[in-house]
């Protein structure tokens, strides 16, 4: 379904990817690595956000490389930022409805799976009188609302407050049955990386491993020291 | 009325007929349509231009509408309405100018409203401001407001200016009494080569009065706006000015908080920013489908809804 071809990236002459090549067929694909490895900034070239310096991006057999952020939208790739925007004067109600497209016919009851009730949540707006977390949960309704063939999640569980880490996984639960699509989580949480059909282990911009989910779990629970997996709640404080 | 003037009226007012309760509609400088209400009455000045808006002591839910249109070139005029609100009242009144100049000529609508709110009455006012026209002829509006509250009273002013005005100064200036309230809503959007000019003053003269000046504006193209935001704090009392802008193409805000405290005891809040719309928030929503231009459009809704 995604196949990046040689992608590389360099900014200040300081090489952030270097060669990545992957092939993503499965439904639920985690990418993990210590700060700095290069996973948002391939999550972002993925969505389009930042263009490579190098290399090629395949979706769906159609190379995507050139295309612009709103057309790789339309075409089935969605993105929940790690820091959501905030606007004045939009509301939760006008991007979740712009998110859903008609293609989700209860766009709310998203609303209450990521822990916020509805009826108090619809109409406020997206500005700073809203927590990081409450955002944070905003952007991830906003993002399985969508429904799209390709959702990337950057580091969901940062930043979420006084909500419990279960109900964030039965969210990826639910979208993965409720689409046929692909989901692709960027993470240090074990407990996500525990549930993905496969792993990529980033290091120093490139794949360092790409395979099965335990197996890569297992090597990444026998590098102590070397990444550090984090366990729930233990960066959030909220079970 | 003509087609064109429905729907001005529809633009101004969101009429699209006669409306409930009290209403003066002026239509190229005359009275078009009014009606009176058992306590709410509407009197033709004798002296100048306008009419006198007397509303009756404790009349609660109910609305007064008056809309003026415009669709004369180089009809020019200064109308003065006076709003004599009683005490313990709870109204609505729905004002707005529409000028649509296909001619050559200048036309021109300057409204001066004053408003005296009694004691415990509590006043949403509308007011919209629009103008369209193919002609030479510019539009221009200049709205002056003057606004008396008396004890305990609250007013709610949500007055915009969103397209088609070419040259505009508009000043409200308000002097607040014990435990009252005022809250200014303002939003401008220009275009082209067009210039508004805002200026408040509020004056809070009583023990624990109020006042929240929110202006939101848009400058596109080559258009510029400025915006004064003036507060004197006279006893103790709480004020807060907000000038929130976003600048696009070559558009110019000048934006100036004036806090002025003569008491000791007053609070009075600033902020303003003035800025181009965020990278990021057009990324955002480019994530989910729309175009940059969409993108942007979508923002300035949002911002000046």
């Amino acid at each position: 379904m995604l196949e990046l071809k040689n992608i590389s990236y360099e900014i200040d002459g300081k090489k952030i990817l270097n060669d990545i090549n992957i092939k993503i067929d499965d439904r639920f694909v985690a990418i993990t690595g210590p700060n700095g490895s290069g996973k948002s900034t391939l999550a972002k070239i993925i969505m389009g956000i930042i263009a490579p310096t190098s290399g090629q991006i395949i979706f769906d057999g159609r190379d995507i490389t050139e295309m612009p952020v709103n057309e790789r939208a339309n075409l089935g790739i969605s993105f929940a930022f790690q820091q959501p925007v905030r606007f004045k004067g939009l509301r939760v109600e006008d991007l979740l409805k712009l998110a859903s497209h008609g293609n989700f016919s209860d766009v709310k009851a998203l609303l209450t799976e990521v822990g916020l009730e509805p009826s108090k949540y619809w109409h406020r707006e997206l500005n700073d009188t809203l927590s990081g977390g409450e955002m944070k949960r905003i952007e991830i309704a906003m993002t399985a609302a969508r429904g799209t063939a390709l959702s990337l999640f950057d580091e969901p569980e940062a930043g979420i407050d006084l909500w419990s880490f279960n109900s964030l996984i039965k969210v990826f639960e639910k979208l993965y049955k409720r689409t046929s699509g692909s989901i692709v989580i960027i993470s240090h949480q074990e407990r996500i990386l525990n549930i993905a059909d496969k792993i990529i282990y980033l290091k120093d911009g490139r794949i360092d491993s790409y395979g099965e989910g335990q197996k890569v779990l297992k090597m990444l629970r026998e590098l102590t020291g070397e990444i550090t997996l984090k366990n729930d709640g233990e960066e959030n404080g909220d079970e | 009325m003509n087609e064109l003037e429905k729907r001005m009226l529809k633009e101004v007012a969101e009429l699209d007929s006669l409306p409930v309760g009290a209403y003066n509609i002026r239509s190229n400088g005359k009275s078009a349509a009014r009606n009176t209400t058992s306590n709410i009455d509407i009197v033709t000045k004798t002296d100048v231009s306008g009419i006198d808006i007397i509303i009756a002591p404790n009349t609660v839910n109910q609305s007064v509408h008056i809309p003026v249109i415009i669709s004369e070139t180089g009809l020019k005029e200064v109308v003065y309405n006076d709003f004599y609100i009683g005490e313990n009242c709870d109204i609505t009144i729905i004002a707005g100018c529409g000028i649509s100049n296909c001619g050559g000529e200048d036309s021109r609508h300057d409204g001066v409203h004053s408003f005296h709110v009694g004691k415990n009455s509590r006043v949403r006012y509308v007011e919209k401001h629009y103008g369209e026209g193919t002609g030479e002829g510019k539009r221009l509006m200049n709205p002056t407001t003057v606004v008396e509250l008396d004890e305990n009273a609250y007013m709610l002013m949500e007055t915009a200016q969103i397209s088609g005005v070419d040259d505009t100064i508009r000043e409200t200036n308000a002097t607040i009494g014990k435990n009252a309230s005022l809250i200014i809503h303002d939003k401008i959007m220009t275009d082209g080569v067009q210039k508004a000019v805002a200026k408040m003053s509020v004056d809070l003269d009583g023990e624990q009065s109020k006042c929240d000046l929110i202006s939101r504006g848009v400058a596109k193209e080559n258009s510029y706006q400025e915006v004064v935001l003036g507060i004197s704090g006279n006893a103790a009392c709480n004020g807060h000015a907000e000038c929130d802008s976003i600048i696009m193409d070559n558009g110019v805000i000048l934006a100036t908080p004036q806090l002025k405290a003569n008491c000791v005891d007053a609070s009075l809040i600033h902020e303003a920013a003035i800025g181009k719309i965020a990278g990021e928030q057009l990324m955002k929503l480019m994530t989910l489908g729309l175009t940059e231009k969409e993108a942007e459009e979508k923002i300035i809704q949002g911002f000046l809804k």
